[in-house]
């Protein structure tokens, strides 16, 4: 009897279960059957499958890929660029920075720098955003590097705001690397940066698709570091902030906002399918330790 | 190569000459205002020749030194310039009277003092701290039921927790417009006018929105933290006839604490800084009338104000004042975090 009920119990569950599963996906069903129908159809019945053609996503399709506004394969192209560099660069250098502290976790200089890494991370963007233009622009001209509206510049910029954390969680990491490892490589004969390339880094594997998949998720959706640093009408826009300057140009021509919307889900969508289990551990695992 | 080969040597002595060269041109190029094109290039050539040339420098007592300071150079300078710096002159400027570009003079606190006086911003805070409130409570509820639902034996769990943490993978500017579509076109037919209209309902508007995005990413860490409870506990409370009420509220909850105080502030602290979906959903319109006069943001939260003071209204000083004292509230919440985890840690 008490196996019975226990089933029916999973029954209502699993019920349950599908009903949420359901309104939390219903936002995507609609995105995705209404990019495959007129304005006039969207408008009449937006719930509806009538109406919905293969040929009239092409249509949609070819009408957003080729808006000057949204302009999606330079935009995804920015993106991709953007993050992959900057997610290379924050590993590389946050393991580099990671390593020499909790190697000199004993003197003061590397428990200060240590220490006001981790103070920055409660630093909101907001209160750096307006100086941080001003001194781009400054800088740049001043050297002569262009630092705003270029793709350089915001890769520099998602390093300096990414070190934080990034550093934080690898150092706490590294700690718990034995460091009899390093002593006997460095009576083998290796020097230290060999030491750090050919065993520390490996090791650090595991952690750094952690931070990869944190600094990933926070890079490709954030929105006002490129929108202030790229601005909306610059040559190169992220994903979100051609989203923006192009809805900003199309107050209510749904059809074509959310075929925009698509185009700008599915990369996401994709990477998600392929590492599921990594990206929904990364991200416990950087609210725990963070 | 040998530490103390000859041409290691020469190699070095040549990208540290030539490094510091190029570094004195270009200085000299910025400083004198000439502006050749290639200044630049020849910095950056130039910093880089140095950082090789320190790196080959022929000595074996300073090379560990030197490395470490080759290993952190690259992220502190890049932390420097774009936060210790910004976050400086930021402050700096919040007493100026700064245009975005330059300033004239300074005004004390008059920046800080006249943003108390704008009815707008007041009503900013308040409906921040109501968001962040209401937020907090329903989007740890929701999430933490959302838990118990998929760790009590449902067949097909992993689909599940995929599909409520979906929402999350994607960046509150493309779901604020889908769920503008949402509100405007789809629940219409149940609401009559849009949701996003009137301004009491489009705050609820935006609950739902960010509950929906946010509550799948709380519930991966109550999942965690319920799986992590010992089964041995959870046997032995069974054993002395604790029913599974009892063993949710006396054993499980108590016993993952320390889940709900990180919940409580992750959600706390990103609900605070809410922008992405603010700006996409209703671009912070809806009227209100309040201290006797009539606003137009109803639904404009602090961060969204900040950034339309500065950017909208060009109104720099006065935006820098404001995301100071956004800085100063998140930091003593941060401040208090810290305080409740400690104390916690102790207990246990």
């Amino acid at each position: 009897m008490v196996g019975q009920e226990r089933r029916t119990r999973s029954y209502i569950l699993t019920i349950v279960g599908i009903v949420i599963a359901a309104y939390i996906l219903f936002p995507f069903y609609l995105v995705v059957m209404n990019s495959f129908k007129v304005q006039a159809d969207i408008v009449a019945s937006p719930i509806a499958v009538k109406g919905a053609s293969f040929g009239q996503f092409i249509t949609n399709l070819k009408a957003v890929i080729n808006n000057s506004n949204f302009n999606f394969w330079r935009a995804l192209f920015s993106s991709v660029v953007i993050t992959v560099i900057s997610l290379a660069l924050l590993a590389l250098f946050g393991s580099m920075a990671g390593w020499v502290i909790s190697r000199n976790n004993k003197t003061k200089w590397a428990t200060a720098i240590y220490m006001v890494f981790i103070a920055s991370m409660i630093i909101p963007f907001q209160v750096v955003m307006l100086p941080l233009v001003s001194t781009f622009r400054d800088a740049g001209n001043f050297v002569g590097v262009p630092m705003l509206s270029t793709i350089p510049g915001i890769i520099f910029a998602y390093c300096g705001f990414g070190g934080a954390m990034t550093v934080f969680i690898l150092t706490g990491f590294i700690k718990g690397v034995p460091y009899d490892l390093e002593e006997a490589a460095a009576i083998d004969g290796c020097t230290p940066e060999g030491t750090f390339f050919r065993i520390i880094l490996p090791l650090l594997a595991p952690v750094i698709t952690t931070v990869t998949i944190l600094n990933g998720m926070w890079i490709w959706n954030d929105y006002l570091l490129p929108s202030m640093l790229l601005g909306l009408n610059g040559k190169y826009k992220t994903l979100p902030v051609a989203v923006q300057a192009f809805v900003g140009s199309y107050v209510k021509q749904w059809d074509l906002i959310l075929t925009a919307a698509l185009l700008a889900i599915i990369p996401m969508i994709i990477v998600f399918l392929i590492g599921q289990k990594q990206i929904m551990n990364g991200m416990i695992e950087g609210a725990v330790k963070g | 190569m040998n530490a103390n080969s000859a041409s290691r040597k020469l190699l070095s002595l040549i990208c540290l000459i030539g490094g510091a060269v190029m570094l004195v041109v270009s200085l000299v190029m910025d400083f004198s205002g000439s502006g050749t094109s290639y200044r630049g290039a020849l910095l950056v050539i130039g910093l880089v020749a140095l950082l090789v040339g320190l790196y080959l420098f022929p000595t074996l007592k300073y090379h560990r030194r030197i490395i470490y300071i080759i290993f952190l150079v690259p992220l502190l300078f890049t932390f420097v310039v774009t936060v210790i710096i910004p976050l400086c002159l930021g402050i700096f400027y919040s007493f100026t009277d700064w245009t975005g570009i330059q300033y004239t003079q300074f005004v004390g606190f008059g920046n800080y003092i006249s943003m108390f006086q704008d009815p707008q911003f007041i009503w900013s805070i308040l409906m921040t701290f109501v968001f962040v409130v209401v937020n907090m409570i329903l989007v740890n509820l929701i999430a933490f039921l959302l838990a118990l639902l998929c760790t009590n034996g449902i067949k097909g769990d992993g689909f599940f927790r995929a599909a409520y943490f979906l929402p999350n993978l994607i960046g509150g500017i493309v779901l604020g417009y889908i769920w503008q579509f949402v509100f405007n076109n789809v629940l219409i037919n149940l609401t009559k006018t849009s949701l996003l209209v009137q301004t009491k309902s489009a705050m609820l508007a935006i609950v739902v929105v960010y509950i929906w995005q946010y509550a799948g990413y709380i519930m991966l860490i109550y999942i965690t933290g319920l799986t992590q409870v010992p089964k041995d506990v959870l046997e032995a409370a069974q054993i002395d006839g604790a029913n599974a009420t009892q063993t949710l509220f006396q054993v499980k909850i108590p016993m993952i604490a320390s889940t709900f105080t990180i919940c409580t502030f992750l959600t706390l602290t990103s609900a605070f800084k809410q922008f992405d979906v603010n700006l996409a959903l209703t671009g912070g319109t809806g009227s209100a009338m309040f201290m006797g006069k009539y606003l137009t943001s109803g639904t404009q939260m602090l961060a969204l104000n900040i950034y339309n003071t500065a950017v909208s209204k060009n109104n720099y000083a006065l935006g820098q004042a404001k995301a100071v004292l956004f800085f100063i509230i998140l930091a003593c919440v941060s401040l208090i975090q810290v305080r409740v985890s400690n104390s916690r840690e102790v207990e246990l």
